[in-house]
This record gives C-alpha cells, structure tokens and sequence, in this order.
C-alpha cells in the first residue's frame, strides 16, 4: 500500500508536479544533446545538431554509457553547469 | 469508512486471546450460545481461540473500535439498535444480570479485571481514528508511490527548508491535532505573501513536518495567531532584503510543561520545542504563504535564525517578565513575536556595578544597524544570568534598567551622520539631541547559562512601527 502525506501547502497549485517553464527563445543559450547509448539515438542528434547550428544556437554533446541505467551523477552535473537545456533522444 | 454492516441486536462480547480474563470467561459465552442466546463474539486477535461457534474477526477492530471498547472483556446488551447495558471485564453479577441467566459463569471466582482492549493500543488507536474519520481533514491527499522515499519526496516538492521533515501522513497529523482544543478547519487568518486561508490542519502538517511534540500546538497556533497580526507585519517581514525573520519568545507555566529552554545555549540548537515551534511558524509561511527565499522573500544575506528562532525566558529573576512587561499575568502562558536578525554578543568580564555595565551595553547597541544611524530597528536584549546579578545585587528593575540604557543612547543629531534625516527623533528637553531607539524599542529579558558575564543583542527588523513591525503578544489557550 503507498502512504498518503497531508499537502501542506497553500494548494494554489496542481497536485501533480508541473514541468518546468520552457524558454520562449533559444537565444543565447545552450543547448544540450544526451545521447542514451540506443541505436540510431546519435543519427537524429546529428540533424538536429546541424539545425541548431544552422540557427546560430551553440549545442554541446553528451552521452550516456548505457541506456538501461539512470545517467550517471557526474554526467547529470557536468551537464547541468554546462548547459540551458537538454534534447534528450529517447528512443530507436 | 465504517464497520461493514450494523451493529447486532441481542448480546455482544468483545474479547482477545491474549487475556487471561477472556480465556477464563469463554465457556461462559459458550453456555450462553448453547442457551440459545442471540449471541455475538468478537475476537480481536485469533478468533481460533474461542470455543464459541460463530466468532467474528475483527482482527481489524472496526466493530470494536464502533463499539468504543476501551477493555476486554466487554459484554453489551443491544436493544433495537440501541445499547442498553455493558459490563466491563468478568464481573459474574452483572454478566448474570445483562444475560438473565441467575447461575451464568456460577462455578468462576466473582470478580476478574480485564486487559486493554487492541483498538485503544498506542499507535493503533490513532490509526483506527483517522481510518473510521473520526477527525476530517481537508489537505489534499498526495500518494507516495512504493519505492520512493516519502522523505525525498517532500524534498522534490519543496516543502522542506533545506533540513529533512517529518512527512505528514495522516495518523501523524491527526495525533498533532490531538494537542489542541480547536477545530481542524479553524482559520488562523491569511498567511502571506499569498494570503492563503491558514487552518488548524495546516498548521498540524506543518508543526508534524517540522517535529513538533502534539503538547507544542498551543503554542505553535498562538505564535502563527500572532504572526498574523497585521501590526506584525509578516507580509513585509518575510519579503525584505533584511536579514529579520520572526523571533518566538515563550513566557509561562507551559514553557515547563513541553520542556522548553531558557538556560545554557538558549539561543541555539538541542531543545527541541524551541528548535521546532520557530521551524513550524517558519514551513507554514514558505509552504501555505509561498513566502520562499529567491522569491518572495528577497533577504539579501538571511540569517540562519530563519530555520526558526524560538527561545523561552528565564522567569526564575527578580525582574517582571516579558508577559508581565506586555500586560499578562506570570499564571498565564503566551508568546511575544519580535523581528529579528541574528544575536550579537556582548562581553564585559569586568563590570560590578551597574553603571558599568550600562556603558558597555549601549556601547554595543550603539552598532546596531549602523553606528551613526539613529531611530533604525528595536533590539531585544537578552541579559545573561551574571550579568543579570550585577543588576540584581544593586537592586535595579527591568524598567530601572531599559530607562538607563535609553539614557546612555542620545545622542547630538550632528554626530550621527545618518541619523540626522527625517526618521531621526528628537529627544524633548535636548537640542538636537536624537535616541538611538525609539521609545519602547528597547525589549529587556533573561535567559542564558550560568556561566558567562555576556548578554546577546537582537536586533530586528529595519522597519518598525506603523511602517513595518511592531511586537505582538497572544496568549497560549488549550
């Protein structure tokens, strides 16, 4: 059985936890590309390395050793102090 | 949720098989199916035990907990829905009188006592309580799915100050709502900055996430009350670029009775009232006011006060207390809310009189804020047991004592280069001559260790008075 907490909140906000905000522009920010070690994964980073590029948007890559575990914690934080936001490619 | 169906008419015996009473009282409730009694036995733990051929389970106590059984055995007489007569534990004359059988258990001694029942257990009382909602409570419901940790959870959804919490589960928030009197829906007032309705219920989570005792909600609802108070100004408080947070100090019978702190490390961490009432009134305006750092709340530095800075008074002196100073009487229990910002200390080893000492402590209030700014924040002094004797010894009172300090805090307006504008006020019968603290302004208590010839010096908040704080007193009621 789960346990159930009290919300102890103001409950202005939904229960469900909510993204965060997405940018409402690219300019001048970095952007990551996680690639999760699956097939094929690398091929559409390629292209959309090269349409970020195309639009002048500086991108950085990285990748995962295997994508059957959770990134490893260096990788999240070398992640995280490097770059805005991240396209992860999820799937083959 | 309620017991599956209704209560039967007829007789009803609750009993469990660890008691030695309800095992000796067994062939009892089997002559009385054999007599053809309309008969009824619950069994709270292994309902193997019994001889008698229709038990019920009710190794989940609902019937029991339905029925209010506090003690086994119990043997009810129902009548038409209707309860019409009990007997508690093996008391042969009045089983004899609610079955109507003269010689029913003749041959067992007259009186045996009985056990406890389960469903009054520690523990499991609370739990069939907020099963069976004897206490509603409003809070939105948020599932802690099975592998994650309950306490990473409140983390992630922010709740937390930085420190782990206590998560708010259901029978942890209907045992802290157990310590007080008041209704769960009961508002408090608007906690800002978002002015959100704050209730019993909320303030019971947040008290339970911080680690409060269900014994500190007295005080804990008396310190939000106050908090509340326009004249203490939360809303700005918890929003300037200043350090000031709120301070609680506790005056009172109660400050005994929860086993709060007034001596050797008073202002610090290891008491745990003191650490957790501060923290409470501390998550309920991050939590139910949105009030968090970054956001609304703007302080430039903080101070790690605002984890929660709770302390009680030390009223074991010759000087009237805080609640006396603020028109309560030393029977009752209250809390006093200042602004306030980190203590800064004030050594003097060497003072005997006094004089003395009061040279060296309006010497230290003199820094408060800025050295040449007058009329800036209040300051509560907390004067520390040696110090406080010198006075003590020389027979000077609190109020002796706060008039002198005021004294030797005037000052020749030209001499204050920030003080000299407009909020500077002028002290009447002196020309240009301005107090470092306004009338009032100066708040005097005692609490500290033996040992040590300090006293420490709080300042609070920039904004006082009618533009921002004011002290505010409530007391703590049941």
């Amino acid at each position: 059985m789960s346990t159930l907490l009290l919300d102890p909140t103001g409950e202005l906000s939904p229960a469900q936890r909510l993204p965060l905000a997405k940018p409402a522009s690219l300019a001048g920010l970095t952007v990551g590309l996680l690639d999760i070690s699956k097939a094929r994964g690398d091929v559409f980073l390629d292209r959309l390395e090269t349409l970020f590029q195309s639009r002048g948007v500086k991108t950085l890559r990285f990748k995962k050793p295997t994508f059957t575990k959770p990134a490893p914690l260096p990788l999240i934080q070398e992640i995280a102090g490097k770059v805005d936001v991240v396209v992860e490619a999820l799937a083959d | 949720m309620s017991a599956p169906e209704a209560l039967p008419d007829g007789l009803v015996a609750v009993v469990k098989k660890d008691c030695p009473t309800c095992v000796l009282v067994d062939p009892v409730l089997v002559a009385l199916e054999r007599a053809g009694v309309a008969l009824t036995v619950y069994v709270q733990d292994d309902p193997a035990f019994s001889q008698v051929h229709k038990v019920v389970d009710d190794t989940a106590l609902a019937w029991s907990f339905q029925l209010g059984v506090e003690t086994v055995p119990t043997l009810i007489r129902r009548v038409n829905g209707e309860e019409t007569g009990r007997a508690v534990g093996w008391e042969k004359s009045e089983w004899q009188a609610l079955s109507g059988m003269p010689a029913l258990g003749n041959d067992l001694p007259d009186y045996r006592p009985g056990c406890g029942s389960r469903s009054v257990e520690p523990g499991i009382a609370e739990q069939l309580a907020v099963r069976h909602g004897v206490v509603k409570m409003a809070a939105r419901r948020i599932e802690v799915p099975p592998l994650e940790d309950p306490e990473e959870l409140c983390f992630d959804r922010g709740w937390s100050d930085g420190l782990p919490v206590v998560p708010p589960t259901e029978t942890r928030v209907y045992r802290m709502l157990q310590g007080t009197s008041r209704a769960p829906d009961e508002v408090l007032g608007l906690m800002p900055p978002n002015l959100v309705p704050c209730t019993v219920e909320k303030v019971a989570i947040n008290a339970v996430m911080a680690g409060c005792k269900p014994e500190y909600m007295p005080v804990v609802l008396a310190a939000v009350e106050a908090a509340l108070d326009p004249a203490f100004c939360l809303h700005g408080l918890l929003a300037t670029t200043w350090f000031s947070g709120p301070m609680i100090i506790v005056n009172g019978p109660v400050r005994q009775r929860i086993g709060m702190n007034w001596r050797g490390n008073v202002l610090g961490q290891g008491n745990r009232a003191n650490a957790t009432i501060g923290r409470t009134l501390q998550l309920l305006v991050r939590n139910v006011g949105g009030g968090r750092p970054q956001e609304a709340d703007m302080s430039t530095f903080g101070t790690p006060v605002k984890f929660g800075f709770c302390f009680a008074e030390d009223e074991a002196t010759p000087w009237t207390t805080l609640s006396e100073s603020r028109g309560f009487a030393r029977e009752q229990s209250c809390v006093t809310l200042f602004s306030a910002d980190g203590p800064m200390g004030c050594v003097d080893q060497k003072s005997r009189e006094p004089a003395g000492l009061i040279r060296s402590l309006a010497g230290s209030l003199r820094a408060v804020a800025h050295v040449d700014l007058a009329n800036a924040s209040d300051a509560v002094v907390v004067i520390g047991p040696e110090h406080g004797r010198v006075f003590d010894i020389a027979g000077w009172t609190k109020e002796q004592t706060t008039r002198a300090l005021h004294e030797a805090l005037v000052f020749e307006g030209q001499d204050l280069g920030m003080g000299t504008d407009k909020n500077a006020v002028p002290v009447s019968g002196g020309k240009g001559r301005v107090a470092k603290f306004r009338e009032g302004g100066l708040v005097l208590v005692r609490a500290g260790g033996d040992a040590g010839l300090f006293s420490a010096i709080i300042p609070g908040w920039l904004m006082k008075g009618s533009l921002g704080t004011d002290p505010v007193s409530r007391e703590v009621r049941p």
